[in-house]
């Protein structure tokens, strides 16, 4: 491994893993690779403390249980909260925005404390919201529309310091009535959208990349497949 | 099964009238319930007549409809939904019950895996009497059948160790140390097995040893067998005659056949979940001329396929590897990013046609199993 190899947090994926968002990290890693960089992802389990050194990270969904052990062992190994604070990329999927904001609310109605890097909190909401999802983002540098599939009970509000990811075309998003989507803090974004939402959405990949080495942006890379399952996704 | 479901409106307790006077075992977890309930009736059937499903239908109405086609039968097995299986067992008040495995399965439908463990403990609670035939390998497995007084456990191996990093029972993590694994948030650990198998054997209680070779393939499918003869001992089967005809199964639902298709001798195999295509990929011929690889999102297949990208795929040297299904373009994707040369064909008959001609391994999820099952049998009666 060179000084130059990017290093890409799996963080938790023995308990934050419950709908292939590890293949968050995968995407990452390929497109770095595809374009002739060294890259390497570095998991990060229950039984590791979480090293703030690395160039970007990602956590996925999880369960209640799963989810309280995950913000157990962030808070108490805060390597992700520092790594963000020095504009480390952090991607979130589902549970892990929930597990990364103020509090969130279990489905038993207890509320336990987050990690406090996004300005949100979490509640239950009526129903689960299942099923495709479509929408426009509202983030600087990304214009393609983002597509995933969608699958919670938890409802998230945005406070004053966190924005929203993508306004919903389609599907529920965070579930509060403001037609958001995901919530972005800094050099965190988080988002309900499995599929894994990376290889769904390749532009939001290569934001990441960008940010991680420091670039404003990354060659363009043909990979038709991708393209091709963009279409079918965003027609359904 | 749709007389089963109009017999069920017409008369509800019908299920529990058919199940009276039978010795029943009870088959449900999340993979393997057709294989092992085949095995079951096999291994029962060296007792005496045994009534079974013949098509993996196991909600109520196939339920009904299996009991209904031999009334005489004094046997009964029976394979479950999971999330079927208190009610149906408290109307069948079953002699054992197989606990198999639970991992997660199409999230989009049937909820989280947890939430099934639960009310499986619920359920399982009500039948003090029956005979848990319980994999302990499996700790959600192992959670549901814990506190019942009658349990026989067998060790049936644990493939899929992802969705159990937390204890069902108190939430904190549980250690694995080779076979063993334990609860590290109060008295929960792995029991000692009654039963478990080996590359070559067969082992259970007092010292028994019996050659096991089974014609199905597979690790997972030896640990269904172990569970189907010790449930079959459990009703008085003789063991040695029990793993024998356990053994000799060879063909479930279509599943595990080969089918000529013009050129190609094509080997099927069906996956549902990502347990399911990380054991079938490991039984995959790595000298086979052909893969296919074939993906439906209908609602039975599940409409989230992210779990795809919780499989591994391994690399697949000088094999033609072909993504197919109504979701192919997802699979090709996923191979993509694995490094799986490929090509993308989205008919699985066109996608078969398009191999090397010689064997061809398809692997393929619920619907689009079922569908080139039906395409291949179409094709085979106009030759």
């Amino acid at each position: 491994m060179s000084d130059s190899t990017v290093r890409i947090g799996l963080v938790l994926p023995d308990v934050m893993g419950t709908y292939g968002d590890g293949g968050n990290a995968l995407v990452l890693r390929q497109r770095l690779r595809m374009r002739g960089h060294d890259a390497e992802i570095v998991e990060i389990g229950l039984s590791d403390p979480v090293p703030e050194s690395l160039d970007l990270y990602t956590l996925g969904g999880a369960e209640d249980f799963a989810q309280r052990l995950a913000t157990r062992h962030l808070l108490r190994y805060p390597g992700l909260q520092k790594a963000a604070g020095r504009g480390a990329p952090v991607l979130a999927i589902c549970a892990a925005i929930q597990v990364l904001g103020h509090w969130y609310e279990t489905s038993a109605g207890e509320r336990v404390d987050g990690v406090g890097l996004l300005d949100v909190t979490t509640s239950p909401q009526q129903t689960r919201s299942i099923g495709e999802i479509v929408t426009r983002p509202i983030v600087p540098g990304l214009t393609q529309p983002l597509t995933g599939f969608e699958n919670h009970r938890g409802g998230t509000t945005l406070g004053p310091d966190a924005a929203g990811l993508g306004r919903v075309e389609r599907g529920d998003g965070n579930g509060v009535g403001d037609g958001l989507e995901g919530a972005v803090q800094g050099s965190v974004i988080g988002t309900y959208l499995h599929g894994p939402v990376l290889a769904r959405n390749p532009e939001l990949a290569d934001h990441l990349l960008a940010r991680a080495l420091g670039v404003d942006s990354l060659p363009p890379l043909d990979l038709p497949e991708v393209e091709k399952l963009r279409r079918e996704r965003l027609r359904v | 099964m749709i007389g089963g479901l109009i017999a069920l409106k017409i008369e509800p307790t019908l299920m529990k009238q058919l199940g009276h006077g039978r010795r029943t075992v009870l088959v449900t977890g999340t993979n393997g319930k057709s294989t092992t309930t085949r095995m079951t009736a096999a291994a029962l059937e060296t007792i005496d007549s045994v009534v079974t499903q013949a098509d993996g239908a196991n909600m109520d109405a196939g339920i009904v409809a299996a009991l209904a086609t031999d009334l005489q039968a004094p046997l009964a097995a029976i394979e479950v939904d999971e999330l079927h299986t208190p009610h149906v067992a408290d109307a069948l008040e079953p002699r054992a019950i197989v606990l198999l495995n639970l991992s997660r399965d199409q999230l989009d439908r049937v909820g989280e895996i947890n939430m099934i463990e639960r009310k499986l403990r619920e359920g399982l609670k009500r039948h003090p009497d029956a005979v848990i035939v319980a994999n302990c390998d499996d700790v959600l497995v192992t959670s549901a059948a814990y506190d019942n007084p009658n349990v026989v456990w067998v060790a049936a191996g644990a493939g899929w160790a992802n969705d159990s990093v937390s204890c069902p029972r108190t939430g904190e993590p549980i250690v694995r140390e080779g076979d063993h694994w334990y609860s590290t948030g109060g008295d929960f650990a792995r029991p000692k097995p009654d039963w478990w198998v080996d590359d070559e054997n067969l082992y259970g209680p007092n010292g028994l040893v019996l050659p096991l070779k089974l014609t199905l393939p597979g690790r997972a499918n030896r640990g269904n067998a172990a569970q189907a003869v010790a449930a079959a001992v459990a009703l008085g089967a003789a063991p040695a005659k029990a793993a024998a005809a356990a053994s000799v199964v060879e063909e479930v639902a279509g599943r595990y056949k080969t089918v000529q298709v013009g050129p190609h001798s094509v080997h099927m195999l069906l996956a549902k979940n990502p347990a399911g295509w990380q054991e079938a990929l490991s039984m995959i011929d790595p000298t086979v001329d052909g893969l296919v690889i074939a993906g439906n999102g209908q609602v039975p297949d599940g409409e989230d396929l992210s779990w795809l990208w919780d499989v591994r795929f391994e690399h697949f040297e000088g094999v033609q590897v072909v993504a197919s299904g109504e979701r192919g373009t997802d699979l090709g994707v996923r191979l993509t990013y694995a490094g799986v040369e490929h090509t993308l064909v989205a008919d699985p008959l066109k996608a078969i046609a398009s191999c090397p001609p010689g064997r061809v391994e398809v692997l393929a999820n619920y619907t689009a199993f079922r569908d080139l099952n039906t395409a291949i049998s179409k094709g085979a009666a106009h030759v």
